[in-house]
């Protein structure tokens, strides 16, 4: 279990959570996803967040991301409060400051690599031309060569896909990046090396990046496991540290 | 984000070829009824178009529009000619008389009888002959399209062969002879129209105690029209119209009392529910399909107010592409059938503004559905599978 934070470490935390709730629905039809979550994630840090289906992760990471609204508890991502914004200043907060990387990929089908890579920066106000250039350099760094950053991502196969998304995610400099079930889609060999990927290139000292999986494959590329079960973080390993039965 | 917006709907192309011929074919049948309507409506005063030197048109007063004629005495024309205002003022003219064919068979024609001395009124084209051969014994102009078509003699091998000037018709059983083929616009019944002299005119219609049909007025220069009209009315007790005034009052007889504007309003109607349904109902399916998209874009930093000019430009896309196409269409059609066929058909630039309004309104209709629909999406459905 973690333990609330103290004001005095809070400014060296990417996520400080504590507390935190969230229901979907009212009545007696009520779910409570979350029921008291507390939770802090270092910069340069890659936590991942794993438990059960229908423990409450993808919540969690919808609401560390400030795409969805928390019910109850305090929750300060980047040193801000999504509660306390209002919904466009979370949105341009989400463009300047997060990046995602989700299950299915979620490349637009009728942009080439480049163009997918390059939306973050469009929608941060870059302009198309140097914003697809921009792209080009990430794909190379990810591994995809100029022939691949002009195809459309239905002509790549599952693991290039998901480099495109990784690429995607860290193009505008976040200091967050989430990402639900990087590697279910992919067979074991292409996702350790997207996870090898996202270790090299994604975390850095000033990011944090939080993976939500299934796959004890890749819980190695972690710093810290969270364990969740029933809405809350059961407990917190240090990856390093942990046995094999422990994974 | 425009860039985005086209290439995420032109990469649909089955929903994009879609909505875009749901809005050329709604903006189509739009444009052609209205222009064909447009096109009748205008022939119904073709006379006053074709005549225009008058500013004024003196008419009985239960004249309810051109074709409704109820003569006047011929001295109406001399107590015209006395009001104040008044340049001059030439009697006319205008009644259907039956022309016999040289096969037997009798065509109603339209005839003018023009001002004897100053043949004022005659046909704005002449194609073959001269206004002043009216003059001649006899004379008569024919318009083109009834001497080619109409009034054309069937030689004996079957073949239709178009009068020519010397040639001689019978009308009401009086003797005409062909002085000239001039051009006009047509007319709403589509009848042959025969020139004449107004005198001659008279010999050859049905004899009546009145036959004068109008007066037709040329104020003085500076003259106010409707002080003159009005001068015209207090003197004759007659009713004088201002040649728009005339136009507009036939015009609306035929809007008012015949089932045309009903059957090109249901047309156009049809034209706008097939852009609704087709273009609205497909371009609402590509948002739906592409939600996850605009969620992910949501999601990725994209704020509403984008988001919303995102779908309006594709939107307003596929409509300036619709409509450009639909009215391209509609004109190379008309003019295609206006050069084969006597169909009436007019593109005036209010028609096409008002098909390119029906059209923004299909689009912007169509697009408030699929914005709704992106605005409400919550970004965190990005993460479900």
């Amino acid at each position: 279990m973690v333990a609330n934070l103290t004001p005095a470490n809070a400014s060296r935390r990417a996520v400080i959570c504590c507390g935190l709730t969230k229901t979907y629905g009212s009545g007696p039809a009520a779910v409570q996803a979350l029921r008291g979550v507390d939770l802090e994630v270092a910069p340069g840090e890659l936590l991942m967040l794993v438990g059960p289906s229908g423990c409450g992760k993808t919540t969690l990471i919808s609401v560390l991301a400030g795409v969805l609204r928390r019910d109850g508890g305090d929750c300060t991502v980047l040193d801000q409060d999504y509660n306390k914004m209002r919904r466009n200043e979370t949105t341009r907060f989400r463009g300047q400051n997060i990046g995602f990387v989700f299950q299915a990929f979620n490349l637009i089908p009728s942009l080439t690599a480049a163009e997918n890579v390059a939306t973050p920066l469009m929608i941060n106000g870059a302009r198309r031309r140097s914003a697809v250039s921009a792209a080009g350099e990430i794909l190379h760094r990810v591994g995809l060569d100029e022939r691949m950053a002009r195809s459309w991502p239905a002509d790549l196969s599952g693991g290039q896909q998901q480099r495109v998304a990784i690429a995607r995610s860290f193009i505008h400099g976040p200091r967050l990046i989430v990402c639900d079930e990087p590697t279910s889609a992919l067979d074991s060999e292409t996702g350790r090396r997207v996870m090898e990927l996202m270790r090299e290139l994604a975390v850095k000292t000033d990011r944090a990046v939080i993976v939500v999986t299934h796959d004890a494959r890749i819980f190695e590329f972690a710093d810290r496991i969270a364990y969740m079960n029933d809405g809350r973080i059961t407990r917190v390993v240090d990856a390093q540290t942990m046995s094999a039965g422990e994974k | 984000m425009g860039f985005i917006a086209l290439k995420m709907l032109i990469g649909d192309r089955a929903k994009y070829i879609g909505i875009v011929i749901g809005l050329t074919f709604a903006s189509l049948l739009m444009t052609q009824q209205a222009a064909i309507f447009i096109g009748i409506m205008t022939r119904t005063y073709s006379f006053l178009t074709d005549f225009s030197l008058p500013d004024i048109w003196v008419v009985d007063p239960q004249v309810q529009y051109i074709e409704d004629i109820k003569p006047l005495r011929d001295t109406e024309v001399l107590r015209v000619r006395g009001v104040e205002g008044v340049q001059w003022a030439v009697p006319v003219y205008k009644g259907m008389l039956r022309a016999r064919l040289d096969n037997g068979t009798f065509q109603t024609c339209s005839m003018v009888g023009l001002d004897d001395a100053s043949l004022i009124g005659g046909p704005p084209v002449m194609v073959a002959g001269q206004l002043g051969d009216l003059r001649q014994s006899d004379a008569v102009i024919v318009d083109e399209v009834g001497a080619t078509g109409k009034l054309a003699r069937v030689s004996p091998n079957g073949r239709r062969v178009p009068l020519r000037i010397g040639d001689t018709l019978e009308l009401n059983d009086h003797r005409a002879f062909v002085v000239g083929i001039c051009r006009v616009t047509r007319t709403f019944q589509s009848n042959p129209v025969i020139y004449t002299t107004y005198s001659r005119a008279t010999t050859f219609a049905p004899r009546e105690r009145k036959l004068m049909s109008f007066v037709a007025v040329k104020a003085k220069t500076g003259e106010d029209l409707k002080v003159v009209c009005a001068q015209i009315e207090r003197v004759t007790g007659l009713k004088a119209y201002t040649c728009d005034a005339f136009k507009k009052l036939t015009f609306t007889y035929f809007l008012k009392y015949t089932g045309m504007p009903i059957n090109f309003l249901t047309a156009v109607l049809l034209g706008v529910v097939v852009g609704i349904t087709i273009s609205g109902q497909t371009f609402y399916n590509f948002t739906l399909d592409n939600l996850r998209y605009f969620g992910t874009l949501k999601a990725m930093g994209t704020t509403d107010g984008r988001l919303l000019g995102m779908i309006l430009l594709q939107a307003l896309t596929v409509g300036a592409i619709g409509y450009g196409l639909g009215v391209g269409a509609a004109s190379i059609w008309g003019s295609w059938a206006v050069s084969r066929t006597q169909i009436a058909f007019r593109l005036p630039w209010q028609l096409l503004a008002g098909t390119g309004v029906a059209v923004l309104l299909i689009c912007l209709g169509s697009a408030a559905l699929s914005i709704r629909k992106v605005i409400r999406l919550e970004p965190a459905v990005v993460f479900r599978s």
